[in-house]
């Protein structure tokens, strides 16, 4: 019944949306903690917002309920923020023994009135924690597909499709 | 109805998002086009020429199939030294399968999976 997952996820991986929100919008949904919990895994997200600062996500309610899961699940270091057009940072995710990975937002002006999202993923040396954000572990969740697909769906007509 | 399109955000977004998934089902609608997606599936981050080399098409053919799929935001191009990397984006696909696939299907697919799933095991049917 269960599929092996015999292929590997991609190294850089691309994630790209169109949403109906303002740059400050979108900014605000990824960095604040408050947005954070309302879409995808719904798990907080902490940021230091300066080259330097300190990056924490946190498990989300559903995932403490599970019971395995420590406080903190992901690491990483903001590298570049410029609000509210792009924020580098490194993303570790704990559970995994991996090197930490680069993630990348930008958000830019489409048509009127529409954002564009683009997320950049450097996976490098990663294969489990690609496997992870591409969605591509079973049990695991759409990775970041579900989580920007959501983000949309929530800025758009204010609620989440997982609600 | 127009006065509504005008006034009514919600309709707006409507009718926004509807067209977005016009051109997903249209890209998708296509043999050659969910292939060149498969290549991308199998190995992301592909040049132009790379991926004329797997389809018995011209190269003017692959150049406008793979306009429709950055246009229906299914490839996002990147450049990379002198060349253009194509990258499948997994997000229309996902917010189809959230807006179509996930809300209707979910309890009666479910329902009937389980009952294939049972009328399988019975043995008459090859695994």
């Amino acid at each position: 019944m269960t599929e092996s997952n015999t292929q590997a996820a991609p190294e850089i991986q691309i994630y790209r949306i169109y949403i109906r929100a303002t740059p400050e919008a979108i900014w605000n949904a990824i960095t604040s903690r408050e947005w954070a919990e309302r879409y995808g895994y719904r798990a907080p997200v902490e940021y230091d917002l300066r080259p330097g600062g300190k990056f924490t996500g946190y498990a989300s309610e559903a995932m403490m309920e599970h019971g395995d899961a420590p406080g903190v699940i992901i690491e990483g270091e903001v590298l570049e923020v410029d609000p509210p057009r792009r924020l580098v940072q490194t993303w570790k995710v704990l559970w995994f023994d991996e090197p930490a990975t680069t993630l990348t937002y930008e958000i830019d002006d489409d048509e009127e009135g529409v954002s564009r999202l683009t997320v950049t993923h450097d996976l490098t040396g990663a294969p489990q924690t690609a496997l992870q954000t591409a969605g591509m572990i079973d049990g695991a969740g759409g990775g970041w597909s579900q989580v920007f697909s959501d983000l949309k769906t929530l800025l758009e007509t204010s609620n989440s499709l997982y609600g | 109805m127009f006065a509504y399109l005008l006034t009514c955000d919600h309709l707006v977004t409507y009718y926004r998002r509807m067209a977005d998934d016009d051109r997903v089902f249209n890209a998708l609608a296509d043999p050659t086009r969910r292939f060149l997606l498969d290549l991308l599936y199998q190995r992301d981050g592909r040049t132009q020429s790379e991926l004329e080399q797997e389809v018995e098409m011209t190269r003017f053919g692959v150049a406008k199939h793979l306009r429709i799929l950055e246009e229906a935001g299914l490839i996002v191009i990147r450049k990379s030294g002198r060349n253009n990397l194509h990258f499948l984006n997994p997000v229309p696909i996902r917010s189809i399968y959230d807006r179509w696939m996930h809300k209707y299907t979910e309890q009666r697919a479910a329902t009937l999976l389980a009952l294939k799933h049972e009328l399988e095991s019975r043995g008459d049917t090859p695994e």
